[in-house]
């Protein structure tokens, strides 16, 4: 089912580790130049499935179409045209910061002049000069991790894998990486990144969202706040903590959480829950002003990835 | 086989060695220190040695014998005994390290040239042994010999040196040699195993096989660096050898090393099929001992071979370390030729391909 437009598909991606189910059947499908944003809760398999989506990890089950090649059988010559960037440091602690970029430079398969051309690039570009010869294991987290995107790009990859880039980087690095990540999308290459971040997940042109294995939101930023038009809103209460313990008994409640003097609140629908939310604070003796929220992308990561058994009352977020 | 990539990988690796002091500080410091701690051991001149003497024969030249033995001062009476069996038993206990024996007919052995004296030794203690040696070496039968020049001829071996426990004798000659031997193997094996152990610990495993390198790449990239490491060892063991103990190069020296290459090479081998398996760094050194033990046991570094049982023999012949003492034994103490030592080599070779393939089929560039 390869596409001309589609840098990855994946059907019914499934992989198995002893009696757990860390990926369970995901289909995906990434265009060619999308940022393309894959978010989930520690642990719900994003690093398993970009691992299987480099063939470094065997599927257990389901098909895999990377740049129009057949995953894990044809991962080795895959690898020339892909970057990816682990979540881990993985770059070599005790090489200099020119010398990680030169090895990658080699063993990506750039001949002696381009490469030292490329380095010299990309110490430039990544603001290296002045520390190249500083050991790796010496750099600050945020550093690391701008020299793990460098070296992860040596070779002018066509398609990214980027594990968490910016576990570590202050606000305003995140900012510089990210318009980084934009001018190689603009270039042409596919970009494939996961992370914790909301501000991050409204930047990408898609997003999946992965629970427990399980993929449970696919769509564009837009696309995902929208489905959720109605069912998020706000209370201006004198006391929150007591309003908030009082909505989360409701049934249709999914989440309420606490920000300043108000609550946000997340519903399971719309339908007339504003009236059964001011009727619940009132019968409790609580002044309270509720008034439409606009959904936000947390608003739909807490949606998709709270789990209620019946009869189970909301959680915090 | 790409050689950009294989040169980017040696570079690598030893550019990480250069700032790993510990490892650098290994690479001299085992050799040094194993070889003086052997050498010296072994080379030592021991002095007062506890002694029982038992002249059976009692007669002035006899009482002349003994008169010089303890001149010498290497040995001194400890305890009485009046039998050879005394001298045996005080020996088993420990009581004394040297035990002489003048038997009845010293004056007839001395006419005869036969041995005069035995000079029983704890062969347990090779220290003990070689200064044992030292006094079978003295002139004691010359005033016996002035008397009647022309007569008697004089014995090839005037005293004959009976050592329990360590009938081969093993001097500082014997072990300079085996020693080679013994640091490759322990040296190489451990490096090379902990080498890739260690970056799939650090996580840098991950980053190396998400790229185009490939095993055999990586493999022998890990193995040039090390090897060029063996061989730096295997020379300076060589010239301390010469110039502390006097080890003679018998053969040629191009032999040795071609020796020392080989042995070199199936260590790294061996400790790179022991990085596909080994988990964790202190998994990959367990696994180097439990190769590194029989190898000191089995391969007639401590034990001649000859006296081994027959599974015993088998497992030293799959041992690299056996084969490598046969052909340096030959070469450096023989003055043999590499030639001539064929079986040894082919065994070596043997070794090498068989480890080198399936270290390259086990390791997988794959996470699981
Ligand atoms: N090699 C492995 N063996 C056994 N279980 C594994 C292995 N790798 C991952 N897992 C399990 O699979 C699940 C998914 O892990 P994964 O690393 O993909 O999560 P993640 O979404 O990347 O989490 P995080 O945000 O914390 O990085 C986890 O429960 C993890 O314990
Ligand atoms: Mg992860």
């Amino acid at each position: 089912m390869a596409s001309e437009e589609a840098a990855v598909i994946a059907r019914g991606l499934t992989k198995v580790f002893g009696d757990l189910v860390a990926v369970n059947a995901v289909d995906l499908r990434i265009d060619k130049r999308q940022v393309y944003g894959f978010l989930g809760p520690n642990g719900s398999g994003k690093s398993t499935t970009i691992r299987m989506l480099c063939g470094l990890l065997t599927p257990s089950g389901g098909n895999i179409d990377v740049l129009g090649m057949e995953i894990p059988r044809q991962a080795e010559a895959l690898r020339r045209r892909i970057g990816y960037m682990t979540q881990h440091f993985s770059l070599f602690g005790d090489l200099t910061v020119r010398e990680n970029l030169e090895f990658l430079a080699a063993v990506q398969g750039l001949a002696a002049a381009p490469a030292r051309r490329r380095v010299a690039e990309l110490l430039e570009e990544f603001h290296f000069s002045g520390m190249e010869r500083q050991l790796a294991a010496t750099l600050s987290g945020g550093q690391k991790q701008r020299l793990a995107l460098a070296g992860s790009i040596v070779h002018g990859p066509e398609l990214l894998f980027l594990d968490e880039p910016t576990s570590a980087v202050d606000p305003e690095s995140r900012r510089d990486f990210w318009e980084k990540l934009f001018e190689l999308a603009d270039a042409g290459t596919t970009i494939l990144v996961s992370s914790h971040y909301m501000d991050e997940a409204e930047r990408c042109h898609r997003l999946a969202i992965l629970d427990r294995g399980t993929l449970v939101a696919d769509g564009t930023p837009a696309e995902l706040t929208g489905s959720l038009e109605g069912r998020t809103i706000a209370v201006e209460a004198q006391q929150p903590r007591r309003a908030k313990a009082t909505v989360l008994g409701l049934p249709g409640v999914i989440s309420a959480a606490q920000i300043g003097n108000s609550l946000r609140i997340l519903c399971e629908s719309g339908d007339g829950i504003e009236e059964r939310l001011s009727r619940a604070l009132e019968e409790a003796g609580l002044q309270a002003r509720l008034t439409a929220a606009r959904p936000t992308l947390e608003d739909v990561f807490v949606a998709v990835t709270t789990h209620r058994a019946p009869g189970e009352t909301a959680k915090t977020p | 086989m790409n050689l950009r990539r294989l040169w980017a990988i040696v570079i690598k690796e030893l550019r990480q060695l250069r700032r790993d002091r510990v490892t650098l500080a290994m690479i001299a410091g085992i050799p040094v220190m194993q070889l003086v701690l052997f050498g010296y051991a072994i080379n030592l001149n021991l002095r007062h040695l506890p002694t029982a003497i038992v002249d059976e024969a009692q007669t002035s030249a006899s009482r002349q014998l003994a008169m010089d033995m303890l001149a010498t001062d290497i040995i001194r009476p400890a305890a009485h005994a009046t039998t050879a069996e005394d001298v045996m038993a005080l020996i088993h206990r420990g009581e004394i390290s040297v035990g002489i024996v003048i038997p009845r007919d010293f004056e007839r052995r001395l006419a005869r040239g036969e041995p005069v004296a035995q000079v029983l030794v704890d062969g347990s203690d090779t220290v003990v042994q070689s200064a044992a040696a030292q006094l079978a070496q003295l002139p004691l039968t010359t005033p016996a010999t002035e008397r009647d020049r022309a007569s008697i001829p004089l014995p090839r071996a005037p005293i004959s040196v009976v050592s329990f426990y360590n009938p081969q004798r093993v001097s500082a000659i014997n072990i300079v040699p085996g020693l080679i031997g013994i640091i490759l193997t322990m040296t190489m094996v451990m490096f090379t195993s902990v080498a890739i152990v260690r970056e799939r610990e650090r996580g840098n495993m991950e980053l190396l096989i998400a790229t185009p390198v490939s095993r055999s790449e990586l493999m022998l990239g890990k193995v040039l660096p090390y090897g060029i490491i063996g061989l730096v060892q295997t020379t300076l063991i060589l010239l301390l050898g010469m110039w502390l103990f006097g080890v003679p190069v018998r053969g040629s020296a191009i032999d040795v090393y071609w020796a020392a290459l080989l042995l070199i090479l199936a260590n790294l081998s061996l400790g790179l099929l022991i990085s596909t398996r080994a988990q964790s760094q202190f998994q990959a050194m367990q696994m180097t001992f439990f190769v590194f033990l029989p190898s000191i046991l089995l391969s007639g570094f401590m034990f001649p071979f000859e006296g081994m049982p027959l599974p015993a023999k088998w497992i030293a012949e799959i041992l690299p370390l056996t084969h490598f003492l046969r052909l340096i034994r030959g070469i450096m103490l023989r003055g043999a030729d590499l030639h001539e030592l064929w079986p040894e080599v082919l065994a070596l070779l043997a070794f090498i391909t068989l480890m080198m393939t399936l270290a390259i089929s086990r390791f997988s560039k794959r996470l699981d």
